[in-house]
This record gives structure tokens, C-alpha cells and sequence, in this order.
């Protein structure tokens, strides 16, 4: 935090002057530099050599603890104060700092070498009429470079021209925004002209006036004035930084920003900084500690004050000067505030940070979170959220790429009654498709995709045969549809799909021997079983969510007129000839056949068309195509007139794949009462099919709702009806609890608690009706009906109305979210949330790197959260009271002493104790604890997820645990001093000599102290490592052998102020009644805590205790059975599974995008394996070859 | 603490290798290492609390801890002690004049008799002790008011004694040798005891004075400067403690390895007490050689040079003769605490056994929802 502020006011020390306006000239430095921009160099790093010592440590100051500390060693070093030595305070002070200081100095150092390299990057620069190779940092705005194909935008560029004809360039800008696909920047016409000439170039001397630097990426104004004239520049002709050139040989661009300035550093950085709900109970602790630590001292000082008005006067001729009593007082105040500083010990944060650091690693060395494909291990991006990870109760989630592969696979087919796609073995059952499956052998067809496969042989030799319908079947998938093609080389084809489900249709058709060639606006070339066909595209009836179809016509080089068409099932079926109602039936079978299988389902249909009837048609299509108003709707009734008696030709079943196991994972963390809200922006049906397919939602549920309005009425209804279904009794009113939390209790809560309900129920919203359910006035109608819900699918919704929906549920529930997603798209959620994860290695990095644990599949989620969450929650919680309980009691012991030492301040324990009984003597086996326990291995983690729930419900540690960790250390405090007290009382040596004096009774408590305590260690620890063995013996050893040391002659002769306590441990540790004492506190420590465990175990037993019995008793782990997915019968079929938008048909038909030559640009697609480039439509941009008109001087 | 700024690196993205670790040209497989202790596979044992550890426990405490507490108990109760108060509180006490004509530097010391007697022999080695009540020596002022360098004979701090010790640092310009509130206050009554014969002659008990402090504090911690030769010269040029009759060197003329810093009832009290209610060890009554008894039983006079005054701030002034056993002096605490936790143990352990009898089940059908 303090870091952050600095940094914060560092900056805005450097801006001192804010700019207002960016002038600058091209190939003029010298005017340009009298501006004083920055150059192009960047600095992530915070320190140099002289800077880094008085930086960092104003930095760590800022901490509150740390300043607390310092705080202390101020008073230490008042005589009339201190009641320690400084090294009590001084030497963890100087630990931890050193500490913190050789991390910050490693990551900085890790900076200045990154920048290093940055800077050091070479680029070409136009420097006095040559092309030079220049390092980025010497850069200056104004200059004009030269950049490259794959070469990164050296700074914010204003792009002058290119070598791709219209002055375009190509750039990914993944690292910038997270999308993949590639983006086009446009150059304006009159600097397009100068071309690659260097010589015009080094002659430009076009002004730009633009906008200082600010950090939207989507925005850019300013002008460029060139020869008098003033052309306006916007986001169009700037290539930023960060942006990688593609698929573009050269280009020429003039430095606007650099360095620091531009948008790419403008937008880095101050991410919100996340705090775990521990955290932040920490601090309130922390701060009730503080008030309770005063109330000590005050109760102290008060009964010194009262002493020294009644004894210490009288004691003058003893004690050396006394003062006055309230004055007194008030220093006794002070010294105990040194003496029972302990109570928050600077030890605290330092083994939080360990234990924290020590987690991520476990999550980071996971080998089942390790993903062998893209060899990826699972990374966790931030070290201090792991406890969190142990009580996420909701999960937000995107769809694609998250849950599901994104990848389509034409799975099964019905053509004509028949369904393909299944094998069957001799007795006529279904064989079960695995990996090892025979494959369909395709290499009879030179055109097809080798990536493809199929295995159902009997389609293939039906094709081969020459069957009419299947022929049919597949040649109406090559025909209809939008998808581009592209043949790089002879033979090798790539097609470029809106959709990934008309992609793989299109691919199924190539394999199977309806090769879709290539296309111009008017007609589409197949290969047909090996023969050239080409046919003349009539018409393209496009897609629209309300037709849910799409249909061609075309003509074939015989002349016969077909009207190939897709679509929904139901809408086809509304459409079809009467004569096919047998057919119609059959297929309906396999189609709820298929949809079952969570398949996403499409009917095909053809007609033949009268020629003339056509002729007709066309006049009557251009002249509502060139309709002034009504185009829509003339349009529509002329695509419905024509789409009708329909021949019914089969239907289609893609798989949307899902990642693996993500049903099990699901399951399993359903069954930990986590729930899982998916945010998508796909359609409704094809989300819902997710759901299905996922088994989020079930054919058992009582009722699945859908939220789909057009007003905020509707929707206010929608969802008031479907709460009253659900709790027909239920109250109409929220019951909100509002409450004060946080530091001070400045922040005000309301909670909306949670209603019960009975049966299963799931929700379907989609993003129009969302937009107006998180109204302010509807937000808690929605948050209510939605949290009553057992999945809530959220469809076509904007990023930011995913980051709405989690901080609804951030707002009222007052519960721990995780929002897991992979695309740009999710960057919001995932900052959004508690938690973030990203899903790497699928699209661009944006998302995996505003996250805050990142791996490559769906379902080790479920790994992250119910095993290394769930440790890692238990491990801090039994930290967070372990630690709290050892340091209450060392405290407290000190109080009950101030009452026998004439509430003087005087210590119970040796002032080296004090100082190494945090940082030495107790630090490894506390940390051995809490990075080695868990109540029950991984595999029972899994078998039982109910486990996850105490972590919800904040079980393991809350101001209750607290308060009664507090109570026990009493408990133990009392006894630690009262035993000794008592049982040294008046009593001597067995030599005669003295055993009660100052220095023996500080040992005898120290070492009662350290026994307990280490005792309830052992206690608290359910996992017993050897490592854990050796911390804790070996910590009880260094200790015995550090007191011997201390109090040995040598140690006292060379520093004799230092080591007073000479030879007390040889005199104090041979007596038998010393250790007569010690096994008696230790027992009496114990066994209240052993009978209340025992007891609880026996009476009230919690899920772990069960389960670690459970554990116990079956000691060899059964096999863990295998779950069979079962077939779902299901009467729900799947919609018009077109995941596109509309209107590409004009696009396609228009042929704009065909404008370049596949040749001229050969690289543009060769990004083939990242399924979001062919999703996007981006590429089809319409690019207008218009003069940009000169803004009048 | 850190929010995750901006990394130049990131800007490469795609090209994880860029900079290679290290620069090796093989791929390196990201894939992490099998080993327990990263895999969190470490062997471990997990034990739990189940009625079959439990119990037992109870039930072994129980029988080990009656045992040693009856013991402790009757050992405590064997020693023989006897205590004797001569504050000289209330006019009764014989020591009642002297308590009242209290000053540190009176030169006429006050002496004062108090007869008691033993109503049983005390065998084997006698200790006697003097005890002070209500005296905070273990006050923080007090406790750090000394100078243990000086006390270690270190030369230098003979002459400029440590801060600690103001303000009995200095007395007319010179350092005080030993400084310090403790020493400043050390005790200075003296004790004498006598054997009073049936007949009526007071025989003198002999009071050994040497061995009464700890060995370490005797030869490590506490030396004279300069070795024990001529202690008069090596303490010239420093002052008495101005609560003192005699200058350090003075202690105990008579013997020189029992004088100066290394004087044993000086350095017994150098010794500061945890409690303000302790006993400090004055003389050993060694066992005679024959059979007798230490002190027969019968009448006996403490003889008290009455210097040290306590009753300003309500202190009691003791004398105790005690004799000791293998576990120190006598305190029945320890005894009483052992055979209470003992018996606790045990009652717990069968209460705990009726409890897990009757409910022991609940946790054994493992009725685990799911």
C-alpha cells in the first residue's frame, strides 16, 4: 500500500507540468526536443544505486506495523521509558527489513533488466535523410521509423504509409487488449504517397497538433497540418505501442509518444490491489488488539500510579529517586506499551507473507494442475490471496474457452431417416467413442482436413456409393453458408468461419468429398467427388435471430435451380412439404436423440425452383432490396414466400466440446456449495445447451426460468413471478441486514440474506433483460431471485455488465467470488472479483494477466480450490489462533507480574527471550505448521467436497475464534505464572541456597512458557511431518542450547551488561522442583484443551472430524469409482445453433472483402490455431477508399 | 504489497524464451517436479484424538501425578522450619524500641533478644535464613540499578560506575564502589544465635557464613578488582554507599576471600528477588559430627543487631531456620497441586469414559452427508 502511494506521488512529482496540447514536427529535433517530451525510453524500475536505501526504507515506513516499530524504538531510547533494551526491538526490526529490502531489490533489479532489454531493442530511424539503426530509447518524437513485419511498435506512431496497397497495416494487438485477431490501421491518402522513399520522407515535415498523453486505448484526436493543409487524425491512423505488426511488409510511422508517454504505459500498472476477507479481519483484529493493549497499560499504569502514592513513597530510601506518582504513572504507561508491544508482534505480517509465498509455490509446483499439451503449470500471480481461495462461495465463469474448447466437431448426422455417427458392435450396441477409436480414413480425398475425424464408416461408404440424398446433404453444406476460403498453397485449404459451427459443417462437407473451393459475389466453386463444379450464386437469404435460418440459391452449371437451406429445426419443419411428415418424424427422433447429448442441432432442407417462378422473385428481391423504407420487412416477407415446401434432407449434430472433465468438476463443486453463475456473451440457446451439456442444468429441475424482456416492467415481472414460484410463502420483502465493518466500521454492509427454497431451479438471463435488472431499483429483485436459483446462466452479456453482476453479489452477499475466464472480455470480471483466475494458453494473455492464478483447463479449478484453497485457508486460520494464542500468553504473563513487581514494568522473562522467542525460538515450528498441515490428503479432499463449507462460512477463524483464543491464553497465562509463583514461593534450592530470586524465576517462566506452547503446537498440528518433528524439537534444543550459551561465563565475561544472567541455567535446571513445575504447567495447559477437543469430537462432531475417523478407519484407499456419464433422454432440443451475427450474407455477396487477393497478403490467416481469429468478423471490414476532405484552414 | 505494475516483459508475451534462463538451447519441460515435499506427499503421521489415546492418557496422569504429589507432600511436610518475625511491629515485640529509632546512619547500633524455642530437634544441616516482606526488589528501577561490570572488577568501572546506578552513582565527587540501589540498600542486620541450657548459660551457636551463595556468582560473576590483594588501595579514590556504616572493603576483615565485592552476604542479596516477599540465606548451622542434633530442642535466643529499617513502607523483617530436603525447602504446594491435578485426571478420565459410552456412537457410523 505504502509502495503504491509513493510511487503515486513520485509520478505526480514528475508531471509537474501538465501538458495541455502535443505539437511536434517531423524530422525537426530540434524544435521538437525544445518541448522537452519524453524520449523512448521506459523505466519500470524504482531505484538506483543511491536511491534505493532512503527509498525503500520511506517505503517500508509507511507500513503501519513497521512504523509502529519504529515508534517503539524511539521510546525504547527514553531512559525513564524503557523497560526493554533496544535489541529487543531493534534486531526483528532490522530482520524484517533487510527482509523486505533484499526482495524489493531482486524485483527491481528484475525491472531494470527487463528495460534494459526493452531499450535496448534496435529499430530503423530516418535520421538525416538515412535509414539508421537506432535503440528504442533513443527514439525522439518527431522522428520517423521504420518498422517491419512481426516487429514490434517501437512507440505511439502516426502511420505515414505502408507497403499493402490503400496504406493498411495489419497489427495484433494481444498484448495490448487480448484480442488475437488482427486489426487495420489505415494511413492517411496524402501520406500514403510517400510510400518507402526515403527521400520524401526525410523531406516531410508535416505539424501534428494532438492530445497530451492519456491512456484510452479507443481514442485519439488531432491534426496534421502539411503544406497548409489540415487533415483531421484519428484512432484509424495510430499504431500504438505494445501492438505487433502483421502480415505487412514495412511501414513508415512518425514518434507522437514515447517512452513513458505512451498509451500502452499510460494504462500499465495500479491494478486494484486485492485484500483476502483475513485481511481484513486481520486489521480490525489488529486494531481491537491495539485498543486492548492500551487498556492494559492504562489498567497498569493506574495501579502504579496508586502504588507509588502508596508504597514506592515510603519505599524511597530503597528505590533510587522516585518521582511523582501520576507522572509516574504516565511513564509506566509508556513502558508497558514497550512490554506488551508483543501482542502484535512484527513476526505477525513477516510469517504471513511466508506462509502465503509458501502456498503459491504448492499451487505453482502442482504437477495435476501441470497441462502436458501446452505445457503450462498452473501459476499463482499473486502470493497474497491464497487463504481466499478457500472460501469462494459464488464462481462466475465464461463459457467459451473456459468451459468449453471453443473448438465444433461435426459429430453426428441424420440424412433421409438414417442417423450416422454411432458405432455399433455385432449384438447392435452403442460402442463407447475414446481416443483410441478407429478413424474414418479420408485419404481418398486429397482436398480433406487431416485434422478432421469421424468414425462412423458407414456415412463414407453411403457417400462413395453415390447415394442422391447424401450427396444432397453434403453438397447443400458446401453451398450454404458464409465461411471464406482461403488456399494458401495448391491444395491446402483454410477456411475462415464467422462461426465455428458453420466451420466444421463446411469441414465435414470437404471430408466427405464436397470440397468448398473458393467464391466470388457471384458464384461458389466445389470439387464434387473429385470434379470442378462451379455454381452461380443466386441469392443469399441471410440469417437473422428471427428467421434462425439461412438459405442460398444457386444455379448449377446444368441449369437447375436449388434453394439450399439450415436452419432451427422447429423453424424448418414449419416449412416443409407436406409429403415429408414420415421423414419429418424419424428425424425428430434423432434429433432429441441428439439433443440429448447436449448436441447442438441444424435441419437441412432444399427445394427446386421454377426458373421462372425466379425471375419473378429477383425483380421483386431488387426492388425491395432498393426499397427507400421498409426494406426489413419487405425483405422478410419475400425470403419467407420463397422459403416454403421445403424437401426435408436430414439434420446435423456439432459438438461444442467441452474441456474435460468440466461436468465432474462442476458436480463436485456444486456438492461444496459453491455456486456457479455462467457469463457468457454467446446466445441463449447455445448457452443453455452449455448448461445442459455441463449438467448445470437438469431435465429433473422443477422449473428453468428465462429471463427475457424488453422492459423494465417485463423484466420486474419475469422475475418477481419466478421468486414467488420458488418460495410461494416467502416474504415479499428482502430482509437486508445492514451492518458496520472494516477499520473503525466505516463501512457500511448490507447483506441480503439468503431465502430458502425447495426444489431445483436454474435461470436464464439474457443480457438485454440484465442490463435492465441491474438497475439500481431491481438490482436486489434480481440478486434475490438469482441467488435462490441453483445455476443462473447469464447470456449475451458486455463485459462490463459481467463486472456489474459480480460486484452485485460482492455488494449484498458479502460473500467471496471467484470469476474464472480466458478472453479479454473477462478482464473485467476477473479484476472485479476476489478472485481471478485465467485460463492460459487459449486467446491473447489480457486475461491471465490482470489475473491472479492462471492454468490451462477448466477443472483444475476444483484442484485449486477444494485442495490447495482449503489447506491453505486451514493452514492460516490455524496460523492466525495459533499465533495469537502464543503471543497473547507470553503478554499476559507480563501483566499478571505487574502486579508483584509494584507495576514497574519489570519483565517475567530475560530480555534475550523476548527478543529471539518470536524471530527463533518459535518461528520454525509455527511455520512448519502452517505450510506442512492438512486434516486430510488431497484424494479425500475430492471424495468428500463438503469439506469446502466451514471456509464459507468463515468457520475457522472470526472475531468469535478470536475472542475465544483470547480467553484461553488467559486461561494459559494464568497458569504459567501462578504455578511457578506458587510452587516457588519461599522455597529454596536443595543446596539451601536461593532459587526465587529475579534471574531463576525468569528462566522457570520462560521455559514453562516455551514448553506450553510448544506443547499446543503439537496439539494444533494434524499432520506430522518430519520436517515438522525437526522444527519443533530442534526449536525446543536451540533453545536449551541458546540459554546455556547466554549464561555461560565466556559470553558474560566478554559482554558483561549484555548477558547478566550467568550460570542461572546451570543452578535453576539441576533442581528436581523446576521440573516438577514444568511438567505440572504443562499438563495443566493441556488438559483442559484435550478433554474440551475430545469431548467436542465425541458430541459435536464437524465434517472433518467424521471424515478424518473415516480416514482412519479405512486405511487403504478404495478405487475411486468411475463415474459413467448417463445418456439423457431428453425432450429439449436444441435451437439454430448459429452462433453468428447477422448480416454477413451481404458481406459475402457484396464482395467487398474480396477486394485484395488472397496472393497479395498471404499471411493474413495463417494464425489457424487460434479459433477466436476465425471467429471474429473483424477481418471483413469494409474499407472505404474516400478522401479524407482537408479541414478548411 | 506490491500491486503487480507494469513489466517490460510482458510487452513479449508470446515469446516466453526471449531470455532464456540461463540461455540453454535444450526446451525445458515447465513440467514441475514429482517430489513429496512439493507435492505435498510427505509422509506424515496423523494422529487424532479418539477415545483410545484419550482415555488412557487421563487415567496414566492421573496415576503417575498422586503418586509424585503424596510424595511431594510428605517430603515438604518432613522439613522442619521455623520462623520467627522481629520487625518489632506492636509494643509486645522486644524489638519494638529499636524499630522505632530508625535512621541508616545511627552509630549506636540498637540490639534486641528474642527468645524462642523448639519443641522438636532439627537434624541434619540447618539453614537460617532472614525474609523480607512487601520489599520490591524486583521493582524495574531497582532491578537495573547496579553495575555488573564494576561488580566483575573491571577497573574502568570502578572509577566511573554505569549510568544505571544514579543516583547512587556518586557520593562528594567520587564514585561509589558498588553503585547502585541494590547495593546501596543491602541488608545490614545482624543475627546471632544462642542455645539457652536448661541451666540457664547461653551457649553460642556457630554460624557458618562462607558457601551461602551461588558458585558462579561467588567465582565468575563477582571479583574483586584487582585480584583480593590489599583491597584498601585498590578501592582508594572511591566512596561507601551512603546507606553503608562501612566502606566494601570492610565486609569481613577477617577473612579476605570473603570480603570486598566477593562477600558472600553481599553478594546473596546482590541476587534480587522475584517476589517482594522472599527469603535471602544468612548462615548454614552445620550437623555436629556425633549423633546430637543440630539444634536440640529447647530454648533458644536470637540475638538481632537491629540496622534495617522497614517499617516506613510496612515491611516485615523474618528470621527462618529450616532444614531442606532433595526438593529445597518446605512448600506444600507443589505436593498438594500434583495429587489435585492427579485426582482431577482421574475423575475426568471417568467421566470422560461414562460420556463416550453412552454418545461414543454418534461419531462412529460416520454418517457423512453427501
Amino acid at each position: 500500500m505504502g509502495s503504491l502511494l509513493s510511487r503515486l506521488g513520485l509520478e505526480c512529482g514528475r508531471k509537474a507540468v501538465k501538458e495541455e496540447e502535443r505539437h511536434l514536427r517531423a524530422n525537426d529535433r530540434e524544435l521538437n526536443l525544445s518541448y522537452k517530451y519524453s524520449d523512448n525510453a521506459i523505466k519500470t524500475s524504482k531505484y538506483n544505486i543511491f536511491t534505493f536505501l532512503p527509498l525503500n526504507l520511506f517505503e517500508q515506513f509507511q507500513r503501519l506495523a513497521n512504523a509502529y516499530f519504529l515508534f517503539l524504538l524511539c521510546l525504547q531510547s527514553i531512559p525513564e521509558v524503557s523497560s526493554l533494551p533496544w535489541y529487543t526491538t531493534v534486531v526483528p526490526l532490522v530482520l524484517v527489513l533487510s527482509m523486505t529490502m533484499a526482495k524489493d531489490g531482486s524485483d527491481d533489479m528484475n525491472r531494470h533488466r527487463c528495460d534494459k532489454q526493452v531499450n535496448n531493442r534496435q529499430v530503423e530511424v530516418l535520421v538525416e535523410g538515412e535509414l539508421q539503426s537506432e535503440k528504442w530509447m533513443d527514439v525522439q518524437v518527431g522522428d520517423i521509423v521504420k518498422l517491419e513485419n512481426n516487429q514490434f511498435v517501437t512507440a505511439d506512431l502516426l502511420l505515414l504509409s505502408s507497403s499493402e496497397p490503400l496504406n493498411l497495416v495489419y497489427i495484433e494487438t494481444a498484448e495490448l487488449d487480448g484480442e488475437t485477431n488482427l486489426k487495420v490501421k489505415q494511413a492517411l491518402t496524402v501520406t500514403g504517397k510517400l510510400e518507402d522513399s526515403v527521400e520524401k520522407l526525410a523531406n516531410f515535415n508535416g505539424e501534428v497538433r494532438c492530445e497530451p498523453p492519456n491512456n484510452r486505448l479507443d481514442k485519439f484526436t488531432g491534426t496534421l497540418t502539411l503544406k497548409g493543409e489540415t487533415y483531421s487524425l484519428d484512432n484509424e491512423r495510430i499504431l500504438l505501442r505494445g501492438c505487433t505488426l502483421r502480415n505487412t511488409q514495412w511501414c513508415f510511422g512518425l514518434v507522437i509518444f514515447g517512452g513513458p508517454d505512451t498509451k500502452l504505459m499510460q494504462n500499465c500498472g495500479r491494478t486494484t490491489f486485492k485484500r483476502t476477507s483475513i485481511d481484513r479481519l486481520m486489521n480490525v483484529l489488529v486494531l481491537s488488539i491495539f485498543g486492548f493493549l492500551m487498556i492494559m497499560c492504562l489498567i497498569l499504569a493506574i495501579g502504579n500510579g496508586i502504588w507509588e502514592y502508596q508504597e514506592g513513597s515510603k519505599f524511597a530510601a530503597f528505590l533510587p529517586k522516585g518521582v511523582n506518582a501520576p507522572f509516574s504513572a504516565f511513564l509506566t504507561f509508556w513502558s508497558y506499551v514497550i512490554i506488551l508491544n508483543t501482542v502484535v508482534p512484527i513476526s505477525l505480517y513477516v510469517s504471513v507473507e511466508i506462509i502465503r509465498l509458501g502456498n503459491s509455490f504448492y499451487i505453482n509446483w502442482d504437477r495435476k494442475m501441470y497441462y502436458p499439451k501446452n505445457d503450462t503449470p498452473a501459476e499463482a500471480r499473486t502470493t497474497t490471496l491464497n487463504e481466499e481461495l478457500g472460501q469462494i462461495k459464488y464462481i462466475f465463469s465464461d463459457k467459451t474457452g473456459t468451459l468449453t474448447q471453443n473448438v465444433m466437431t461435426f459429430n453426428k448426422c441424420s440424412i433421409n431417416g438414417k442417423a450416422y455417427g454411432e458405432l455399433l458392435d455385432f449384438s447392435g450396441q452403442r460402442v463407447e467413442i475414446n481416443e483410441k477409436t478407429e478413424k474414418v480414413d479420408f485419404s481418398w480425398n486429397n482436398l480433406a482436413d487431416p485434422k478432421f475425424c469421424f468414425h462412423d464408416n458407414s456415412l463414407v461408404e453411403v457417400v462413395r456409393e453415390g447415394n442422391p440424398e447424401v450427396q444432397a446433404f453434403f453438397r447443400l453444406l458446401s453451398l450454404c453458408h458464409t465461411v471464406m476460403p482461403e488456399e494458401k498453397k495448391e491444395g491446402e485449404l483454410y477456411y475462415q468461419a464467422q462461426s465455428p459451427d458453420e466451420g466444421a459443417l463446411v469441414t465435414a462437407a470437404r471430408n466427405f468429398g464436397f470440397v468448398f473451393r473458393s467464391r466470388t459475389p457471384e458464384s461458389i466453386t466445389v470439387v464434387e467427388m473429385g470434379e470442378l463444379v462451379t455454381y452461380e450464386l443466386l441469392a443469399v437469404l441471410d440469417f437473422n435471430n428471427v428467421r434462425k435460418r439461412m438459405s442460398v440459391i444457386v444455379r448449377s452449371p446444368e441449369g437447375k435451380l436449388t434453394l439450399y437451406c439450415k436452419g432451427a429445426d422447429t423453424i424448418i419443419f414449419e416449412r416443409l412439404n407436406p409429403s415429408c411428415s414420415n421423414l419429418t418424424e424419424v428425424t425428430t427422433l434423432h434429433l432429441n436423440e441428439f439433443a440429448g447429448e447436449g448436441l447442438r442441432t441444424l435441419a437441412l432442407a432444399y427445394k427446386d425452383i421454377d426458373p421462372e417462378y425466379m425471375e419473378d422473385w429477383k425483380l421483386r428481391h431488387h426492388v425491395a432490396n432498393t426499397a427507400m423504407d421498409e426494406r426489413e420487412e419487405k425483405l422478410d416477407a419475400l425470403y419467407e414466400e420463397i422459403e416454403k415446401g421445403l424437401l426435408l434432407l436430414g439434420s446435423t449434430a456439432v459438438e461444442d466440446k467441452l474441456q474435460d472433465g468440466v461436468p465432474q468438476t462442476i458436480e463436485q463443486l456444486s456438492k461444496a456449495d459453491i455456486k456457479i453463475w455462467v457469463l457468457t456473451g454467446d446466445k441463449q440457446e447455445t448457452a443453455e445447451n452449455i448448461g445442459y451439456s455441463c449438467n448445470m442444468l437438469r431435465e429433473e429441475m422443477n422449473e428453468v426460468f428465462i429471463v427475457s424482456a424488453n422492459t423494465s416492467e417485463e423484466v420486474r415481472k419475469e422475475l418477481q413471478t419466478a421468486r414467488r414460484k420458488m418460495t410461494p410463502d416467502g416474504t415479499e420483502e428482502p430482509t437486508v441486514k445492514k451492518s458496520r465493518s472494516g477499520l473503525f466500521c466505516l463501512q457500511k454492509t448490507e447483506t441480503v440474506a439468503d431465502e430458502p427454497v425447495n426444489g431445483e431451479y436454474a435461470m436464464v438471463i439474457n443480457g438485454h433483460s440484465l442490463a435492465f435488472a441491474l438497475e439500481k431499483d431491481m438490482e436486489i429483485e434480481l440478486l434475490r431471485t438469482a441467488c435462490m436459483c441453483q445455476t443462473v446462466i447469464c447470456c449475451r452479456v458486455t463485459p462490463l455488465q459481467k463486472a456489474q453482476v459480480v460486484e452485485l453479489v460482492k455488494k449484498y452477499k458479502q460473500a467471496v467470488t471467484l470469476a474464472i475466464g480466458d478472453g479479454a472480455n473477462d478482464v473485467s470480471m476477473i479484476k472485479a472479483a476476489h478472485i481471478g483466475v485465467g485460463i492460459s494458453g487459449q486467446e491473447g494473455m489480457q486475461a491471465v494477466l490482470s489475473s491472479d492464478y492462471s492454468f490451462a483447463q477448466f477443472r483444475y479449478l476444483q484442484r485449486l480450490l477444494l485442495v490447495h484453497g482449503r489447506w491453505s485457508y486451514l493452514r492460516m486460520c490455524k496460523f492466525l489462533r495459533y499465533f495469537f494464542y502464543k503471543n497473547f500468553t507470553f503478554t499476559f504473563v507480563h501483566f499478571w507480574y505487574g502486579f508483584f513487581c509494584g507495576f514497574s514494568a519489570q519483565t517475567v522473562f530475560d530480555e534475550w527471550f523476548i527478543t529471539l522467542f518470536n524471530l527463533v525460538y518459535t518461528a520454525l515450528p509455527v511455520l512448519s505448521l502452517s505450510l506442512f498441515d492438512q486434516d486430510v490428503n488431497d484424494w479425500w479432499s475430492f471424495q468428500y467436497p463438503q469439506l469446502y463449507t466451514p471456509g464459507q462460512l468463515n468457520q475457522y477463524f472470526s472475531k468469535r475464534a478470536f475472542v475465544y483464543t483470547v480467553l484461553h491464553s488467559g486461561y494459559s497465562s494464568l497458569v504459567l505464572f501462578f504455578i511457578p509463583w506458587a510452587a516457588m514461593y519461599d522455597t529454596v534450592r536443595d543446596d539451601g541456597k536461593e532459587i526465587v530470586d529475579y534471574q531463576s524465576f525468569a528462566l522457570l517462566a520462560q521455559t514453562c512458557l516455551l514448553i506450553a506452547v510448544s506443547i499446543q503446537l503439537g496439539l494444533d498440528t494434524h499432520y506430522w511431518t518430519a520436517m515438522n518433528q525437526f522444527f519443533l524439537w530442534g526449536s525446543l534444543s536451540v533453545y536449551f542450547a541458546v540459554i546455556f550459551t547466554m549464561y555461560s561465563n565466556g559470553m558474560f565475561l566478554t559482554l558483561t551488561s549484555s548477558f547478566p544472567f550467568i550460570g542461572t541455567a546451570r543452578n535453576s535446571l539441576n533442581q528436581p522442583n523446576v521440573w516438577l513445575t514444568m511438567l505440572l504447567t504443562s499438563v495443566l495447559c493441556v488438559l483442559p484443551v484435550v478433554a474440551y477437543r475430545f469431548l467436542r469430537i465425541l458430541l459435536w462432531p464437524t465434517i472433518n472430524d467424521k471424515v478424518r475417523y473415516k480416514v482412519r478407519q479405512d486405511k487403504v484407499l478404495p478405487p475411486t469409482p468411475r463415474r459413467v456419464q448417463a445418456r439423457r433422454t431428453s425432450t429439449r432440443r436444441s435451437g439454430y445453433a448459429f452462433s453468428h451475427a447477422q448480416g454477413y450474407g451481404d458481406l459475402v455477396t457484396s464482395g467487398k472483402f474480396l477486394r485484395r487477393t488472397p496472393k497479395s497478403r498471404p499471411a493474413l490467416f495463417s494464425q489457424t490455431d487460434s479459433p477466436l481469429a476465425q471467429t471474429q468478423p473483424q477481418f471483413y471490414r469494409t474499407i472505404s477508399e474516400r478522401e479524407e476532405p482537408p479541414l478548411s484552414p | 504489497m506490491m500491486a503487480s505494475n507494469y513489466n517490460a516483459k510482458e510487452e513479449d508475451g508470446h515469446q516466453p524464451a526471449a531470455i532464456g534462463h540461463g540461455g540453454a538451447g535444450t526446451v525445458k519441460n515447465k513440467k514441475p517436479d514429482n517430489t513429496a515435499f512439493k507435492q505435498q506427499r510427505l509422509p506424515a503421521w496423523q494422529p487424532i484424538l479418539t477415545a483410545g489415546t484419550v482415555l488412557p492418557a487421563f487415567f496414566v496422569i492421573g496415576l503417575i501425578f498422586i503418586p509424585i504429589g503424596i510424595g511431594l507432600f510428605v517430603t515438604s511436610n518432613n522439613i522442619k522450619e521455623l520462623e520467627i518475625d522481629y520487625t518489632g511491629g506492636d509494643m509486645s515485640s522486644p524489638c519494638y524500641n529499636c524499630s522505632q529509632s530508625y535512621s541508616w546512619n545511627s552509630t549506636k547500633p540498637c540490639t534486641c533478644s528474642v527468645p524462642f524455642s523448639l519443641d522438636q530437634p532439627f537434624e541434619s544441616n540447618v539453614f537460617m535464613y532472614y525474609g523480607l516482606s512487601n520489599f520490591y526488589q524486583n521493582h524495574r528501577r531497582y532491578v537495573k540499578s547496579r553495575d555488573d561490570s564494576q561488580l566483575n572488577g573491571d577497573k574502568a568501572s570502578l572509577k566511573s560506575p554505569s549510568k544505571e546506578c544514579e543516583p547512587y552513582r556518586t557520593s562528594d565527587e567520587k564514585p561509589i564502589a558498588p553503585c547502585g540501589a541494590i547495593a546501596n540498600s543491602l541488608f545490614n542486620d545482624t543475627l546471632e544465635l544462642y542455645y539457652i541450657d536448661p541451666n540457664g548459660s547461653r551457649t553460642a551457636i556457630p554460624l557458618v557464613k562462607k558457601g551461602i551463595a551461588w558458585w558462579t556468582d561467588k567465582h565468575v560473576k563477582f571479583r574483586n578488582p584487582g585480584g583480593n590483594d590489599n583491597l584498601t588501595v585498590v578501592f582508594q579514590g572511591t566512596s561507601k554507599p551512603v546507606n553503608w556504616r562501612k566502606s566494601v572493603y570492610e565486609l569481613d576483615p577477617s577473612d579476605p576471600d570473603n570480603n570486598g565485592f566477593i562477600n558472600e552476604d553481599f553478594i546473596v542479596w546482590m541476587r534480587t528477588a522475584a517476589l517482594p516477599t522472599f527469603r535471602k540465606l544468612y548462615r548454614i548451622i552445620h550437623k555436629k559430627p556425633n549423633m546430637t542434633p543440630t539444634l536440640p530442642l529447647g530454648q533458644y535466643i536470637l540475638e538481632v543487631t537491629y540496622n534495617y529499617p522497614v517499617r516506613s513502607f510496612e515491611g516485615r523483617k523474618r528470621m527462618i531456620l529450616s532444614t531442606i530436603s532433595w526438593m529445597g525447602g518446605k512448600n506444600p504446594f507443589l505436593g498438594i497441586a500434583y495429587i489435585t491435578v492427579g485426582s482431577v485426571c482421574f475423575f475426568l478420565g471417568i467421566v470422560l469414559l461414562i460420556i463416550h459410552h453412552k454418545y461414543g456412537n454418534r461419531n462412529h457410523s460416520a454418517d457423512i452427508p453427501s
